[in-house]
């Protein structure tokens, strides 16, 4: 039962791929799988239900029923419907491209909107803008002091009039304040507040009428339940939100949440928070984000992720050495380094097509002092060692154990496993030879992409 | 005794309010429109029961002893419906719970969940509503990774009126709650409560400082019962049961704190925590003021949702 939805809707699936024929009860049966998993994702049941219906309806048709692989298409079906319900494209921020541009955080008690505020100044910095953060949570003990901390952390100034004055002045006068000091983006930060306490949403409006903010953010926690839509329905009453930042998906919640907004507010997901560092926000993809539910892998965001991390002009000469097999240490060592930038293993082996519904992977965590203790190994070699491995005998070998702190067994395995990649490396280079012949696509299945 | 149950049930009904309309409505409105106990209203029932964040499992249960009682009783009147689904969760409640023998032995809660659920007010709360009934209570502020947390803490602390062991920002939790314990025993404390920084449960890092934490507990304050508490923020989906187990994987779980019942959120995945887990719900959080945190009582609580 702790199965993530992925896996259940791709053992589900699964069963359907296999046949040649479909009749209404194999979809009927699937379908009430699909559903049982969804709502165990805390997709909203209303959405459920219609999502069951119109799989069940386009399934039953002509595309499915004169298909050679009607599974196949049921599946993909299910992708369609599933990005439909997400909504379609990725949605951007939308800035004032004459004035200030004002953004407004709202959410519940706990959902990370302090956090997210950070996060988003220290995004917006990085593209080069000036922001300003106003604290305009007078409520939570010590609210207006983490904003603080969080600003300093970000570099970010933070304007505050102390928990004494009203959070609709505090906003009025951020404004002034930001006019004054050349700020192009000010994010207000507000108290978390429940969306059936009538005084504190009137204040949201009050600010919100004070201020006219370009986007107005509901903060909302990926764990959150069936009462997700309600809250989102709620805010959107009383203020019209633009988008949602959907927090904590790097927890294991199913993401539920996420499935329903869109499709009953009709309001875009803008943003994922992923974790506890400041630069943890990402641009949400609902394309990807289908792919990913449905086990397909998130290919785009490791590529994305690795253009952001890996020098071209190294990959280009790496891919160069692993087709003439000319790979040494020195190549591994600064392949390890680039990996790092990469963000945390774990994260990206999720993203990994295949790898993310493998059961045998699923309890692999990896270790990162692994790959520490594999880097000062490296870095313990002389440089002749690094480019030529194949002069290290027994005393040098001994030698580097001393010299980086582990033992010899260790730096042994360290050159098995080099002996292993380059083998790897072999195969690789003969596959792509045979891919090419094939008309490039035969890799791909090789990869595991499940169609 | 007599009035903090009356205080506890207002109190309850107030915050539970929303969730009552929503939930008994619904089913209301179910039983006018059937008048007969067939699929067709079964099936009704059990979409009402699953947005209640219940969980499929639990629904699934309430329905085959609704379907065994009707069956085995002849109920034929639609309207009986709400007394079955009472019955079934208040045993159910009901049957986890345990008796807490009052002791004068000294006691360390520490207060463990993830991210923005209310630990640290349900802290500040609870630390009020000991002192209030006379014990000597003191909290050790153990987030020292969250931004002001300490800040917080300390000004609940001042608010309920106990004192506070702590320390700076970014420092090891494990030292605060040894120091903390520290002077639990010169002071002869009755109670030491431990706020612990929010994290993840799928964070396995951060899962072994949690039960560092435990482990010093158990080492260096033996004289002292252990009772761990995990909060649990109503609004929470079925994350929440895998939440449970992963924290008790870290450190025994005996109480669940469920927050935010004074919200539209019904709370409904304490239901499964405190069946297929076995840990019985010790408070309820139902608002924002020093007194809003009440002792749970599972019959009064079923009650107050479905009355």
């Amino acid at each position: 039962m702790f199965e993530n939805l992925s896996d259940k809707l791709q053992n589900t699936l699964k069963k359907l791929r296999g046949k040649g024929k479909l009749t209404e009860k194999d979809i009927d049966v699937a379908m009430k799988e699909v559903k049982m998993s969804l709502l165990e994702a805390d997709v909203n049941y209303k959405v459920v239900k219609t999502f069951i219906n119109n799989v069940k309806e386009r399934s039953l048709g002509h595309e499915v029923m004169e298909s050679l692989t009607p599974g196949q298409q049921v599946v993909k079906i299910v992708h369609d419907e599933l990005m439909k319900i997400m909504g379609e494209a990725e949605s951007k921020l939308k800035f004032n491209p004459n004035d200030i541009t004002y953004f407004m955080m709202c959410g519940l008690q706990g959902a990370g909107k302090t956090t997210a505020t950070g996060k988003l100044a220290k995004k917006l910095k990085k593209d080069g803008k000036r922001p300003l953060l106003v604290a305009c949570d007078i409520y939570r003990p010590a609210a207006i002091k983490q904003l603080e901390v969080v600003g300093a952390s970000v570099d970010v100034p933070v304007f505050a009039m102390g928990d004494k004055v009203s959070p609709v002045t505090i906003a009025k006068e951020a404004m002034k304040h930001a006019l004054k000091h050349g700020n192009d983006v000010v994010i207000i930060d507000t108290a978390g507040r429940l969306h059936i306490d009538d005084d504190l949403m009137n204040e949201l409006v009050q600010i919100k009428e004070e201020v006219k903010p370009d986007e107005i953010l509901l903060l909302l926690d990926a764990m959150t339940g069936q009462d997700a839509v309600k809250v989102a329905e709620t805010f959107n009453k009383y203020l019209e939100i633009t988008g949602v930042i959907l927090t904590k998906i790097d927890g294991d919640a199913r993401g539920g949440a996420a499935l329903s907004i869109r499709n009953v507010v009709d309001k875009p997901i803008k943003f994922v928070s992923v974790g506890e560092k400041m630069d943890q926000i990402e641009p949400f993809y609902p394309d990807r984000m289908a792919s990913r539910i449905l086990g397909m892998g998130d290919v785009l965001s490791i590529i994305e992720k690795a253009q952001g991390a890996f020098d071209e002009k190294q990959a280009l000469e790496l891919q160069k050495k692993l087709k003439t097999q000319e790979f040494n240490l020195e190549d591994f060592l600064s392949q390890l380094q680039q990996m790092k930038n990469m963000g945390p293993l774990d994260d990206i082996l999720e993203m990994i097509p295949g790898l993310g519904g493998n059961k045998k992977l699923k309890g692999l965590k990896v270790d990162e002092n692994e790959m520490k203790r594999t880097e000062a190994i490296i870095q313990s070699m002389t440089k002749r060692e690094r480019l030529n491995p194949t002069i290290i005998n027994g005393s040098r070998r001994k030698r580097i154990a001393a010299g980086s702190g582990t033992s010899v067994q260790k730096v042994n395995q360290l050159l098995k496993q080099y002996d292993e990649m380059k083998k790897m490396m072999k195969k690789f280079s003969s596959m792509e030879k045979m891919g090419k012949k094939k008309g490039g696509m035969g890799g791909l299945g090789k990869l595991g992409l499940p169609f | 005794m007599g009035t903090e149950k009356k205080g506890f049930f207002s109190k309850l009904k107030e915050g539970l309010s929303k969730t009552k309309k929503n939930l008994t409505e619904q089913i209301e409105n179910i039983i006018y429109s059937h008048r007969k106990i067939d699929d067709e209203f079964l099936e009704e029932l059990e979409e009402i029961l699953i947005t209640s964040d219940m969980g499929v499992e639990t629904t699934l249960d309430i329905i085959e002893y609704i379907k065994e009682q009707v069956k085995k009783n002849k109920i034929e009147d639609t309207g009986e419906i709400k007394n079955l689904i009472k019955t079934y969760l208040a045993n159910m409640l009901e049957e986890h719970e345990v008796n807490e023998e009052e002791s004068n032995a000294q006691k360390v809660i520490l207060v463990v969940g993830v991210n923005g659920v209310g630990k640290t007010t349900s802290i500040g709360k609870m630390a009020y509503r000991l002192k209030s009934s006379g014990k000597s209570v003191i909290v050790a502020a153990a987030d020292t990774f969250r931004a002001a947390a300490v800040e917080q803490l300390k000004e609940w602390c001042t608010r309920a009126d106990v004192e506070i062991i702590s320390s700076e920002n970014g420092s090891d939790p494990a030292s605060v709650i040894y120091d903390a314990i520290q002077s639990a025993k010169a002071r002869k404390s009755d109670i030491l409560i431990c706020d612990t920084a929010g994290r993840l449960h799928n964070k396995v890092n951060l899962m072994n400082e949690l039960s560092k934490m435990f482990k010093i507990l158990d080492r260096e304050y033996s004289q002292a019962t252990i009772d761990v508490y995990l909060v649990i923020d109503a609004t929470t989906g079925q994350n929440g049961i895998i939440q449970a187990k992963l924290f008790g994987e870290a450190c025994k779980i005996n109480g669940l704190i469920l927050t935010k019942l004074d919200g539209t959120a019904k709370g409904g995945i304490a239901f499964p925590i405190v069946k297929e887990l076995n840990i019985p719900i010790k408070y309820i959080g139902v608002g924002e003021q020093i007194d809003d945190l009440q002792t749970f009582d599972a019959k009064e609580f079923v009650n107050a949702i479905f009355e």
